[in-house]
């Protein structure tokens, strides 16, 4: 397990952000040609329902976001949301209510291929029941021109498992796979030990892993920690996205995970979405970072 | 044997272990959002028995530094031995999400030479 040497594995291109996940091209050439290309956006964390001083427009953050994708041209194929949606409370009914009012505001998106999957925020206290009502399954997989893409929960179980029942799913799953295959997975939680100090790691993660390693195409995006991060287990590529709500600090930077504070002079700082092109011969991921609003 | 037969001669062993090396026992309650005592002081290489319990929703405790973890059930007294190594302040947390304090739950484990 490392750190990606971003200098060896990602080309950082332009002002934007830009980087090319281009360290896993290993997919055999007749299979990657047969493949298409198209774009995604990951948006992450929106955690609608707070309020505080880390983000004194969380109102108005999601909504702008949603014009900056509305703004993409061309628009992407299709949206992924990684979890924490909402973020949590106590009460049943008022984390119904902001499920079905984050719904309400992302209903204004022009795209209409939405993928969500729940964060622990939304999920952890109700073991996903008020999600799956509004959303649907917390764990899934679906095909997109030639890509796999699996949605793994490990927040439904509040001590962070994805379980033994979803990791046998996933093992089903994956059989169906050849080991060329070009294979996303989105979740919330880093599947590695990324800093569990913070709590920052899901339990079972390397049970997970394990069954996705005889895949030589395999990539991992996920949300949680509220900032860009990027991780190598074996050929696995981990990539954490920003938050739309508040930037958390480096892991280990400073003693306690507080968000960083809101800046009057840049708003929205630290705060963004991802754009991904998955590119199939090679087969890599080209990661641009947006910002909400002007510079990131 | 039955699960809970066999967890049961486990916390009795783990009990008999404390009582036999004369552990200290050290207890530490949780309830939403705050660990009781928030800050405990063990010594190096002086053994102690956690007994860790809830008030009310099922906990964890969580010192990733010192690799010890437990879950902490509500109406259970959940027992971890430990030895304590090498001195220095180490945090624990809470690692199963309990609601809106959650990320802010966490205490100190002081290890003195």
């Amino acid at each position: 397990m490392q750190a990606v040497n971003r200098r060896n594995f990602l080309r950082i291109a332009g002002l934007g952000g830009v980087v090319f996940a281009s360290g896993l091209a290993r997919a055999a050439g007749a299979y990657a040609a047969a493949q298409e290309e198209f774009f995604f956006v990951q948006l992450s964390d929106t955690h609608w329902g707070f309020q505080g001083a880390p983000n004194p427009d969380a109102l108005v953050t999601l909504p702008k976001a949603i014009q900056a994708v509305n703004a993409l041209d061309p628009q992407p194929d299709f949206i992924v949301f990684t979890g924490d949606l909402t973020h949590t409370t106590d009460d049943p009914a008022e984390r119904r209510r902001r499920l079905k009012e984050f719904q309400e505001v992302i209903s204004k998106l022009a795209v209409r291929n939405l993928r969500f999957m729940p964060g622990e925020h939304d999920a952890s206290l109700d073991r996903g029941a008020a999600y799956s009502e509004l959303f649907g399954a917390t764990h899934y997989s679906f095909e997109h021109k030639g890509v796999h893409f699996i949605a793994l929960d490990n927040v439904s179980d509040p001590a962070a498992r994805i379980g033994e029942e979803q990791l046998a799913w996933l093992k089903s799953d994956l059989e169906g796979q050849p080991a060329e295959a070009r294979i996303v997975v989105l979740t919330h939680r880093p599947l590695f030990p990324l800093y569990p100090q913070w709590d920052w790691a899901t339990r079972d993660g390397d049970k997970a892993i394990e069954l996705l390693m005889p895949h030589r195409n395999v990539t991992v995006f996920y949300g949680h920690i509220h900032q860009e991060h990027h991780y190598r287990t074996g050929h696995i590529e981990h990539h954490s996205a920003k938050s739309l709500i508040f930037p958390l600090p480096a892991p280990g930077s400073v003693p306690k995970r507080v968000p960083l504070a809101w800046d009057p002079a840049q708003p929205y700082r630290g705060l963004g979405f991802r754009q991904i092109e998955a590119e199939a011969q090679p087969v890599e991921y080209k990661i641009s970072e947006l910002p909400v609003v002007g510079k990131a | 044997m039955k699960r809970r037969t066999l967890l049961l001669l486990l916390l009795g062993a783990g009990a008999a272990l404390a009582q036999k090396s004369d552990a200290r026992v050290v207890r530490i309650t949780a309830r939403k959002f705050e660990f009781s005592p928030a800050e405990v002081t063990l010594k190096s290489g002086e053994p102690v028995l956690f007994e860790l319990s809830t008030e009310d929703v099922a906990m964890g405790f969580s010192a990733a530094q010192l690799n010890l973890h437990a879950e902490i059930v509500p109406g259970q007294v959940t027992r971890v031995p430990f030895t304590p190594g090498r001195p220095g302040r180490f945090e624990y947390i809470c690692d199963v999400f309990c609601g809106e304090g959650h990320e802010d739950m966490a205490g100190v484990i002081n290890i003195e030479a």
